[in-house]
């Protein structure tokens, strides 16, 4: 049987959104969904399931987009994922549903996460994900109405999911949250041409109408201490991320210019930097801005910046083929003009006589033999550094455990590396307390939080029945 | 919870302590009833406003107090809040609290809006029975903010610019006359980042601790972005050993004699372009300013 090609998702044109913050890709129409929906074999043993870590019924979704029932392909998409707008937006596919999909023998995978997020869309113009919908939309769900008090400190994908979890089956949940907005990584990292913060906006809206209580600008273990929260509540599910940024510690860090891509991304996020001074965080990016990661974070530093106005280089020290960011945002990062220099790490960072960066010394890197994670340890070649010269550096080369509420909970217990140990359902040492997301994980994805939070959740809710 | 009662964030009170410098309690039960001294806050005046670091200066059952200066853009618009308004967002408590312990003498130097920050520090060293020695300092007698707030102290040092009153002098003249008569085992120094340079420098001379409160450019305070590093540089021997801390979770408060204080210093200048074009387009909008 011939297949089709996959049909690609219309996007704004690079010239366009070099200068611009607007989202870059603009979705399928109904028609074009439902011919990529075409695409779809409805396999009897559907292997892209296995890569959706919850495990949302993909041909089950696909198959109604096909028939043009949107209103059944959301519920089926709603009852696995809770934020299907957000994770057809930002979930890699290329290695989960999409990487699993029998397509990739003969030719591209179905465009399962275009698909997602066209469901997604459709649903919020249609009105369907508001509250006067979210009965018949759970109507599955059994009222347990278990009169018990959970509280979530952080409100990103992992606390979130917790949330709905818990509030549908209605458990009262407090939410906590240490800054002035919902949505943890949501709103503070990933940028708005690739997440609209409108559409987190309205999921954390449809939390509310569920019945969750939220709770801004309290840093739990300072305004309200973990002891409190572990008499007040018969639960708790700690999702406070991986947030603490890693720096390269070589020569130079302190200057002016150099950056945490967490702080340049906060900056230009949360507090709408790319707006001042109509917003009051400024930002520099000055004329030239070097970004050091391959990761997402990476791509969204080095994007953010040449949306600034920046010439933007992207130093990463493997090759492109080792590259852990989404394959779609390396690819738009190219097509905006970013450039990229493989097998290249900094060594040191060169300041001015006033304190400010002036330029990045690299040295050149070959590929020997393959490390613990399996991938080819890059190794320094002698003799071969360079300087490039830059106003901005952007260090993106992950986070560690944030360390703020744990050294407030010194009973809870960690790993080597300062993350939650817990068992499969989330559970900690302290057996009322549960973790979940990147704070037990390390920094991974939006995906892999909520799938923690949603196994939470279940931990939870046994937990509370016992 | 009730958010309504607990922490409306609505300024109760607010009274000009000298040109340009006011303070405020504000109600925000949260911050009042676990703050320690050496804490801050993070505020912001409206939906487009920075996050602004602000040192706890005191706080009564439901309400804190802070004292801020207008030197900015931000601080300015935060000194033109009136009694009844509430504030955007308050944070709080966040940072590590100073560590008050028995030390036996402790000096405790406060310069500028400094003084206020050093309020509850030095009262909380009194209290735990240590002899606290202040040293106030301003450019004239009418910037010594809160002089009338030390009646505890062993002994208060007031010095001035001008000589206005006191020791005409900075506060550094004044902790060296101090030192003269007999050294303490411990300094505390809160003031413009240059002054505590300076103390530091002599409190490394004379080899005692002295801990510093650093008043770093940051972002989220709960040690997400970085922005508010510092270079701590220790020389023993032959060896100098050098780390990054976080101002915000590792701080505020630092022993001044290891921070590396030219790095420190030109981050705080890191903004300066853009702070000043924030202003002038400020004062374009509200005009004339001279009577805050």
């Amino acid at each position: 049987m011939a297949v089709r090609d996959r049909i690609p998702v219309p996007e704004l044109e690079p010239d366009i959104r070099k200068h611009s913050f607007s989202e870059v890709s603009l979705g399928y129409t109904l028609e074009i969904a439902q011919e990529e929906a075409k695409r779809c074999l409805q396999c009897k043993i559907p292997t892209c399931i296995s890569g959706c870590p919850v495990g949302i019924d993909i041909p089950g979704f696909i198959k109604e987009i096909v028939a043009g029932n949107i209103e059944k392909s959301f519920r089926i998409l709603k009852s696995q994922n809770y934020l299907p707008a957000i994770c057809g937006r930002v979930c890699p596919q290329e290695v989960q549903c999409e990487g699993a999909c029998v397509l990739n023998k003969i030719g591209k995978p179905v465009n399962i996460g275009a698909l997602e997020r066209f469901v997604a869309d459709f649903a919020q113009a249609q009105g369907w994900s508001n509250s006067n919908n979210s009965e018949t939309l759970y109507k599955t769900e059994s009222k347990n109405n278990i009169s018990k008090k959970v509280a979530v400190v952080g409100s990103g994908p992992a606390g979130l999911t917790v949330a709905f979890e818990l509030g549908k089956i209605g458990i009262s949940v407090d939410l906590y949250e240490a800054l002035h907005e919902f949505g943890g990584v949501l709103v503070y990292g990933i940028p708005e041409f690739r997440l609209p913060k409108d559409i987190v906006k309205r999921e954390i809206t449809a939390l509310e109408e569920l019945g969750v209580n939220f709770f801004k600008n309290i840093p739990i273990g300072y305004a309200i201490h973990p002891r409190e929260l572990m008499e007040k509540y018969d639960a708790i599910f700690i999702g406070v991320g991986a947030g603490t940024p890693k720096f390269m510690g070589i020569s130079g860090s302190e200057l002016n210019g150099v950056y945490s891509a967490n702080e340049f991304l906060t900056r230009v996020n949360l507090m709408k930097a790319y707006k001042f001074p109509e917003y009051d965080t400024p930002i520099r990016v000055g004329k030239r801005v070097v970004v050091i990661g391959g990761g997402n974070t990476a791509m969204d530093a080095a994007r953010s910046a040449l949306r600034l106005g920046a010439k933007v280089t992207v130093v990463y020290r493997r090759t492109e083929a080792e590259m852990p960011a989404r394959r779609a945002e390396v690819h738009h990062a190219k097509e905006e003009g970013i450039e990229f220099l493989f097998l290249t790490n900094p060594v040191r960072y060169l300041g001015n006589e006033h304190g400010k960066l002036a330029g990045v010394e690299c040295i050149k890197m070959e590929l020997g033999e393959p490390d613990e994670s399996g991938r080819r340890k890059p190794l320094p070649l002698p003799d071969s550094n360079f300087i490039i010269e830059a106003d901005v550096v952007i260090e993106a080369i992950g986070t560690e455990s944030n360390r703020f509420l744990l050294s407030q909970f010194p009973d809870l217990k960690t790993n080597k590396y300062g993350y939650i140990v817990t068992n499969e359902y989330g559970q900690t040492s302290i057996p009322k307390v549960f973790a979940g997301g990147d704070i037990v994980t390390g920094s991974a994805t939006v995906i892999l939080a909520m799938g923690a939070g949603k196994k939470a959740a279940e931990g939870i809710v046994k937990f509370l029945l016992e | 919870m009730d958010n309504e009662r607990k922490y409306n964030n609505i300024i109760v009170s607010k009274r000009r302590l000298s040109k340009g410098t006011y303070e405020f309690w504000i109600t925000n039960e949260l911050v009042s009833k676990n703050a320690q001294p050496g804490q801050f806050v993070i505020l912001r005046t409206s939906e487009t406003s920075e996050r602004i670091p602000i040192t706890i200066a005191d706080t009564n059952e439901d309400k804190f107090r802070i004292v801020v200066k207008a030197v900015g853009k931000s601080t300015t618009e935060l000194c033109m809040k009136n009694v009844g308004e509430p504030f955007y967002d308050v944070v709080g408590p966040l940072g590590k609290p100073s560590e008050i312990n028995y030390y036996g003498e402790v000096v405790v130097v406060g310069g500028g809006v400094g003084i206020a920050a050093i309020l509850p520090i030095a009262k909380a060293l009194k209290n735990v029975g240590n002899i606290v020695k202040v040293i106030l300092g301003a450019k004239s007698s009418e910037e010594v903010i809160l002089k009338d707030e030390f009646p505890f102290a062993d002994k208060l040092t007031i010095c001035t610019d001008d000589g206005s009153e006191g020791i005409k002098g900075t506060v550094v003249d004044g902790m060296i006359r101090e030192f003269e008569i007999s050294k303490p085992n411990v300094i505390w120094s809160v003031g413009p980042a240059r002054m505590m340079e300076r103390t530091s420098f002599v409190a490394l001379e004379n080899n005692i601790p002295i801990w510093v409160s650093l008043n770093a450019i940051m972002v989220d305070g709960t040690g997400m972005c970085g922005g508010c590093r510092v270079l701590l540089r220790r020389k023993e021997e032959n060896t100098v050993s050098e780390e990054i801390r976080y101002v915000c979770v590792d701080g505020p408060e630092f022993d001044g004699r290891f921070v590396e204080w030219e790095s420190f210093i030109s981050r705080l200048q890191q903004y300066k372009e853009e702070e000043k074009r924030a202003f002038e387009k400020f004062l374009e909008e509200v005009g004339d300013l001279s009577w805050l």
